[in-house]
């Protein structure tokens, strides 16, 4: 290091890695860590005040499925009490509108709700839990009545492609002010399960006039967010905004990560919180340090002149593409694996979807124990 | 959000619409603006501007206090205000 990073932006606070849905492309870690590793109220608190001392500006409470912990309350008045602004990432099956309204009391600035589909069948067989998506609807509603700014997010891909002006219409109807429209991207469960969900070239571009021409017509009325597969693309996204350069991940068990995926990658060694505080692991930890700048960069990404601007991508797809998370980022058009990945995913696309593999805590032995099987839900 | 889009004009009085938050952090001494999982980090001249939206002022009452401020032509900095916060209003952090 030759210099202290400046202060991340974020908190990403994974609270917990428990949820009753199931879907196939979770964003967590294929080993989840379990309830009774969990950080505890009074260290959540702490890592808290050290965000804001820090000079964030927002945390995330996100999971799993964040309202599972009954000390979500305590959290976001603490996170309010020390200046932060507050997000809640929900699947907004387990609340109801008592709870918000504290939630909103306590103050609790946004709700983002996810949505698997716009047709309640299909969403529910996507997220694996029957009638979840009327639920979601309902909360939806009353996220707006407790009068807190309401996301919807919508992850897209082969099996619900077809409804993305469905969801823009939803969006509208249920007063959101923001849709995210997000492309699943694909590590851990999603990467196991990509070729039933990767769209077809055609699939997407129709996506993108929809939501282009939508983006237009609805302006200053809707929001939309739109990320697209990177298989697609000719340049890499800028993952996180950089590795360690904008948020901080700290995961239900207290170790702290650059990205959510970033345990994906083998060989890094990640801080806790537990033992030391938030602004010694963003300045001092490995892990951190890693492929923070540019200095890791293998050519031809040392002498692009987008390296500032997209940090060469994305890690843990270098890793999970290429076998070394070093590597450039094969969404980029001038990795030299970028075509034949662009090709596996054109052959995904166009033959039947497989079965999904869902989501779940424990080893594939335990594959069918409950999903609470750490701790019931209430 | 809204139903139609809002267009701002001198009588407009502009505010921070739910899940808006126009904050100073003092680690950072820095003027932002908070939204859904975005940060806004609004320039000197834009701070100035959105310290006098307080949800009573008039886009026309705001320019006037800035041209008397910075003494400038009242014409051009309402032209400018406007427009500021126009594109505020469009990407969703500003209402009136």
């Amino acid at each position: 290091m030759t210099q202290s990073p400046d202060a991340p932006l974020a908190l990403l606070a994974e609270i917990t890695h428990r949820c009753p849905l199931q879907c196939p492309y979770c964003s967590n870690p294929l080993e989840l860590e379990r309830a009774s590793n969990e950080l505890d109220t009074a260290s959540w608190k702490r890592v808290i005040t050290e965000a804001a001392e820090m000079g964030m500006h927002q945390v995330h409470f996100s999971g799993g499925e964040p309202t599972v912990r009954k000390d979500l309350e305590d959290l976001i008045e603490h996170a309010t009490e020390v200046g932060l602004y507050t997000n809640l990432i929900t699947s907004g099956v387990l609340i109801d509108k008592a709870r918000l309204r504290k939630f909103a009391e306590l103050g609790l600035e946004h709700v983002q709700v996810s949505f698997q589909d716009t047709e309640a069948e299909n969403a529910d067989r996507i997220g694996g839990f029957a009638g979840g998506h009327e639920k979601k609807i309902a909360i939806a509603k009353k996220v707006r009545d407790v009068g807190l700014a309401l996301t919807i997010n919508a992850v897209v891909h082969r099996q619900n492609i077809e409804h993305v002006k469905d969801f823009i219409d939803m969006s509208v109807d249920l007063d959101a002010e923001r849709l995210e429209v997000a492309q699943v991207q694909y590590y851990g469960w999603a990467l196991k399960n990509r070729a039933a969900f990767i769209p077809t070239y055609e699939q997407l571009t129709d996506t993108t006039k929809i939501v282009d021409e939508a983006r237009i017509r609805l302006k200053g009325i809707l929001a939309i967010d739109y990320v697209v597969p990177d298989y697609y693309a000719k340049r890499p996204k800028t993952c996180m905004g950089g590795w360690g350069r904008r948020f901080m991940n700290v995961n239900p068990a207290g170790k702290a990560l650059p990205c959510h995926a970033a345990e994906s990658i083998p060989g890094l060694e990640f801080d806790s919180v537990r033992d030391n505080s938030l602004s010694w692991i963003w300045e001092n930890s490995s892990a951190f340090q890693q492929y923070r700048g540019t200095a890791w960069m293998p050519e031809p990404c040392q002498s692009c002149d987008r390296k500032e601007l997209d940090w060469g991508g994305c890690r843990c797809q270098a890793f999970a593409l290429t076998g070394d998370a070093g590597n450039i980022d094969p969404a980029c058009e001038m990795s030299p694996v970028h075509e034949e990945t662009f090709g596996l995913a054109m052959k995904e696309a166009s033959t039947e979807a497989p079965e999904f593999i869902y989501r779940r805590i424990g080893s594939d032995e335990e594959a069918d124990a409950p999903v609470f099987a750490d701790e019931p839900a209430e | 959000m809204a139903d139609e889009r809002l267009v701002l004009d001198e009588t407009s009085v502009p505010d921070f619409p739910r899940g808006v938050k126009f904050r100073f952090n003092k680690a950072k001494e820095q003027w932002v603006i908070l939204a859904p999982e975005r940060l806004l980090e609004p320039d000197d001249i834009a701070v100035e501007v959105l310290k006098l939206c307080d949800g009573t002022a008039t886009i026309s009452t705001i320019s006037d206090s800035l041209a008397e401020k910075f003494q400038a032509p009242v014409d051009t900095i309402l032209s400018d205000v406007t427009e500021m916060l126009q594109d505020l209003a469009d990407k969703g952090f500003l209402v009136a």
